[in-house]
């Protein structure tokens, strides 16, 4: 069975076009992040959650009207949803207040929450879980989650710099900061709440999207010596279509599971699982539009006689006495 | 072929030790199958959030720690001064590491620096400035007193916890002065928290003044007298429960690091009472300054606030007792915080997070539901489009699972929800080296070489790639797991491990399955891929 037989498609003619696309969405999103930004988290934010089960559960104005009359910060800055499945009969209820820092309890808020649902006459409850975040936590993770993003995708591109040459660690380190921007402008478009498992997806997209990446890259490289005569247009595109069948099945059951994800995962994990397949379907469409196309600018259109010989021998050496064989066919069919 | 056998045989093993590792304990605590102890106690370790419990993150307030031994250093610099009778204006602290002498007599200068010389050798001594010296900590010392302050609280707060008796508690230091606390299957989050955070801080003082309505009643000529202090208490009267002052030597005659062992108990009225026993050398100072003020007021304080300030009847030596208004709880709860010693500096907590048994329960099963959809589809996948060698990569998938639960088990990782996801990606992107060697090996079938040849040719092309891809994966699972914390650290290790054992199923027992298939039969012609 295949999905695509001897494609033959020339995708560095749509680089321009995916470039506009992909700047269209990034500043679609970067005017959302802008005028609205990404709902932060409480692990960010700073503030109280309190998840409770109720007997009856009341509607999400019933819990503003009651916070507004009985909590001493107001209903203003809540956020009120339901939580789980709604059979639970659960609610999350989140304000931005926490209580003292210093002292032995930040918990006063929590409480301060319930009174107010109990004078506001909600029926009966029974506290789930709470989550309090002090407003300097916010501020250290947002470094260290800036900081591991930027080592991590610094790390790649040493490696790959190592293992290929610089402009592909370039082509594939611009990829996946072209899909940190597109998963965050949908993470902004959709209101999703920025939350550690959010960033952990954001972390683990950057692994799986340089993974597309270094598959074609291989596959530019082995073809690189087989096809010395054509020109690296030919070459990248000819990588593109030989990897085409692998690039869309993994990207297809890593989005199952993701969706798998998504739709079983849970509360939780709903972020996670949202982000991780934007992250995926942009991972893909990147590494086959944006990281080869980057290669091509940044060493332009010529012929590769003079690059052919660059690529890091040590590297590949086990690959070579299998090679010689398949050269003629591999030629064949590519050109 | 023997060659094919011990891979067989290898494969085998690896199977079975991490089945039993990682799978068999699960099953048999799930359906009460009775297991030896060596087994079960490497089960796989929920994680708070699949549990239920508490979390806590406790900034310790290090600066505490260095203005008790810059307070310390004060005060010797002073005892030494009257000594050597140089008569300064005033030594006051003004930061946390930095106090400062004023008015140093010139024609005493030589002498005063003498003395500082002497005394003051965890100091750097300024310049003279108007007859005014600045002390400031030395640097190194700050920092070794900052480590020993989070390093002692993490020790008291072990041993509270394990006073508590929470099983399986996790206790650690995070960054430069956070604690980490995680208590799992603990509900009562406010009692945890009061014995974990109270500062435990026991002082006998002598009291010099008071008790007192106002603070201002006890200054004398408007100011605080020299080596003194003044706290606040409870007046002691029963029904009365403002707060009275009290004026004591700033210098303890004893504290709680004499402190050998403390009980509830009764006190004379039989009202719920703490009985503490000094250590010999406690005992010892506190025979000297009980008999030396005999008929004086003694206070006893806890954490800088006078509990109780009975009269000292006569010579007392380990033995003593703590009264006041408590309740039976209370006691139990101040008896193990005196036992675990006081804590170095005060708390702040940063950060808490509590699990109620149901949503954890909750995440449970929506992490396994999620786990088997994504499992079905993946498998239904391959084989749809794999046919029999999708046979070969679900057995490769099913391999990588197990020796993933295997070896998070063996290594006492935690799983937690998030780390079921990873889990769930692990599946996902584990058939990706599949993918990557069958799409090869249709490569090369159509190139028209044999199926072995093609088999061979697929695996031995795709290997670099495969290192490269897991190579860099594992780059940022590592910037993951330095940044996180708890879940997040659990989601890291797994897709660390799921790397580990993807590249190991994918290569070795896929091929071997391969090779299996291929050995009973002389010509292949044909390939079910």
């Amino acid at each position: 069975m295949h999905i695509f037989k001897h494609t033959n498609i020339d995708f560095l003619r749509w680089r321009v076009h995916a470039l506009v696309v992909s700047w269209a969405i990034i500043i679609a999103g970067i005017a959302a992040l802008a005028s609205k930004g990404i709902p932060r988290g409480v692990e960010f934010a700073g503030g109280t959650v309190v998840i409770e089960q109720f007997d009856q559960v009341p509607s999400v104005q019933q819990v503003r009207a009651a916070l507004d009359r009985n909590y001493p910060g107001g209903g203003q800055y809540s956020v009120v949803q339901s939580y789980g499945d709604p059979a639970q009969r659960q609610l999350m209820i989140r304000v931005p207040q926490v209580g003292g820092e210093s002292g032995s309890s930040l918990s006063g808020v929590a409480d301060q929450v319930e009174d107010a649902l109990r004078k506001g006459g909600l029926g009966n409850f029974h506290r789930q879980g709470t989550e309090i975040v002090g407003p300097t936590v916010g501020r250290e993770l947002t470094s260290k989650a800036l900081l591991a993003t930027g080592l991590s995708l610094f790390g790649i591109l040493l490696y790959l710099a190592f293992r290929f040459q610089f402009s592909f660690g370039v082509g594939a380190v611009v990829a996946t900061i072209h899909d940190l921007l597109i998963t965050l402008a949908f993470l902004s478009f959709f209101r999703y709440d920025l939350t550690l498992n959010v960033i952990a997806a954001i972390l683990t997209m950057t692994g799986y999207s340089t993974n597309d990446t270094i598959v074609i890259f291989d596959r530019i490289r082995e073809n690189m010596r087989s096809m010395r005569r054509d020109s690296l247009r030919d070459i990248i595109n000819a990588s593109v279509n030989q990897t085409l069948s692998r690039t869309v099945i993994t990207s297809g059951t890593a989005l199952l599971t993701a969706l798998a994800l998504f739709f079983f995962g849970g509360e939780v994990l709903h972020g996670f699982a949202f982000t991780m397949v934007v992250g995926i379907i942009t991972g893909t469409y990147s590494s086959v539009f944006i990281a080869a196309a980057i290669v091509s600018f940044w060493r332009g259109s010529a012929p590769t006689r003079a690059a052919a010989h660059a690529p890091a021998t040590t590297a590949t050496a086990p690959q070579q006495p299998q090679r010689k064989t398949t050269k003629p066919q591999r030629k064949a069919r590519a050109s | 072929m023997s060659n094919i056998r011990w891979k067989i045989i290898t494969i085998l093993v690896v199977f079975v030790v991490f089945a039993a590792l990682g799978v068999y304990p699960l099953v048999a605590a799930r359906y009460g199958i009775h297991s030896p102890g060596f087994l079960m106690d490497k089960q796989l370790k929920l994680g708070l959030d699949l549990k239920g419990g508490v979390h806590l993150v406790l900034r310790v307030e290090t600066d505490d720690a260095l203005k008790g031994e810059t307070d310390i250093e004060m005060e010797r610099l002073r005892e030494e001064l009257q000594n050597r009778k140089i008569t300064v204006a005033n030594v006051s602290a003004i930061s946390p590491t930095q106090f400062r002498v004023d008015g140093v007599p010139p024609a005493q200068d030589a002498e005063f620096r003498q003395a500082a010389t002497e005394v003051q050798t965890n100091f750097d001594r300024g310049s003279n400035v108007n007859g005014s010296y600045t002390f400031t900590m030395k640097p190194n010392i700050a920092i070794n007193l900052r480590d020993e302050a989070v390093v002692q609280a993490r020790q008291t707060i072990e041993r509270r916890v394990n006073e508590l008796g929470v099983t399986e508690p996790s206790i650690a230091q995070q960054g430069n002065d956070q604690i980490l606390v995680q208590l799992p299957g603990v509900t009562e989050v406010e009692k945890a928290k009061s014995i974990i955070g109270s500062p435990g801080k026991l002082e006998l003082k002598i009291v010099e003044g008071g008790p007192s309505a106002t603070k201002e009643a006890l200054l004398v000529n408007g100011q605080v007298p020299d080596g003194m202090e003044i706290v606040p208490g409870a007046s002691g009267t029963p029904g009365d429960t403002g707060t009275v002052y009290y004026m004591v030597k700033r210098a303890a005659a004893v504290t709680g690091r004499a402190l050998r062992t403390a009980r509830p108990s009764l006190d004379q009225n039989n009202l719920p009472a703490v009985s503490f026993t000094l250590n010999t050398e406690g005992g010892r100072r506190f025979g000297k300054v009980s008999s030396e003020n005999i008929g004086r007021q003694l206070a006893i304080i806890l954490d800088g606030r006078v509990q109780s300030s009975p009269v000292l009847q006569g010579k007392i030596t380990t033995d003593g007792q703590i009264f006041g208004s408590f309740t039976q709880e209370e006691t139990q709860n101040l008896s193990l915080i005196l036992r675990s010693g006081s804590l170095p500096a005060r708390m702040t907590y940063l950060e808490e997070r509590t699990i109620g048994p149901s949503l954890g329960a909750d995440s449970i099963r929506s992490g396994v539901i999620s786990s088997i959809v994504g499992l079905l589809l993946v498998v239904s996948f391959m084989l749809i489009y794999y046919k029999l060698s999708g046979v070969n990569a679900v057995v490769a998938l099913i391999f990588n699972l197990i020796i993933l639960l295997g070896l998070m088990a063996y290594i006492g990782a935690v799983m937690t929800l998030p780390g079921i996801a990873g889990f769930v990606l692990t599946m996902g992107i584990g058939v990706d080296s599949n993918v990557l060697i069958f799409e090869r090996i249709k490569e090369e079938l159509e190139a028209q070489r044999g199926v072995r040849a093609s088999i061979n040719a697929g695996f031995s092309r795709v290997f670099w790639t495969l290192v490269d891809t897991h190579v860099s994966a594992g780059i940022s699972c590592a910037f993951l797991f330095q940044f996180g914390t708890g879940p997040i650290r659990g989601f890291a290790v797994t897709l660390f491990i799921g790397l580990l054992s993807n590249l190991f199923t994918s290569i070795f027992v896929s091929k071997t399955l391969f090779e299996m298939a291929l050995s009973n039969r002389q010509q292949v012609a044909t390939l079910s891929i």
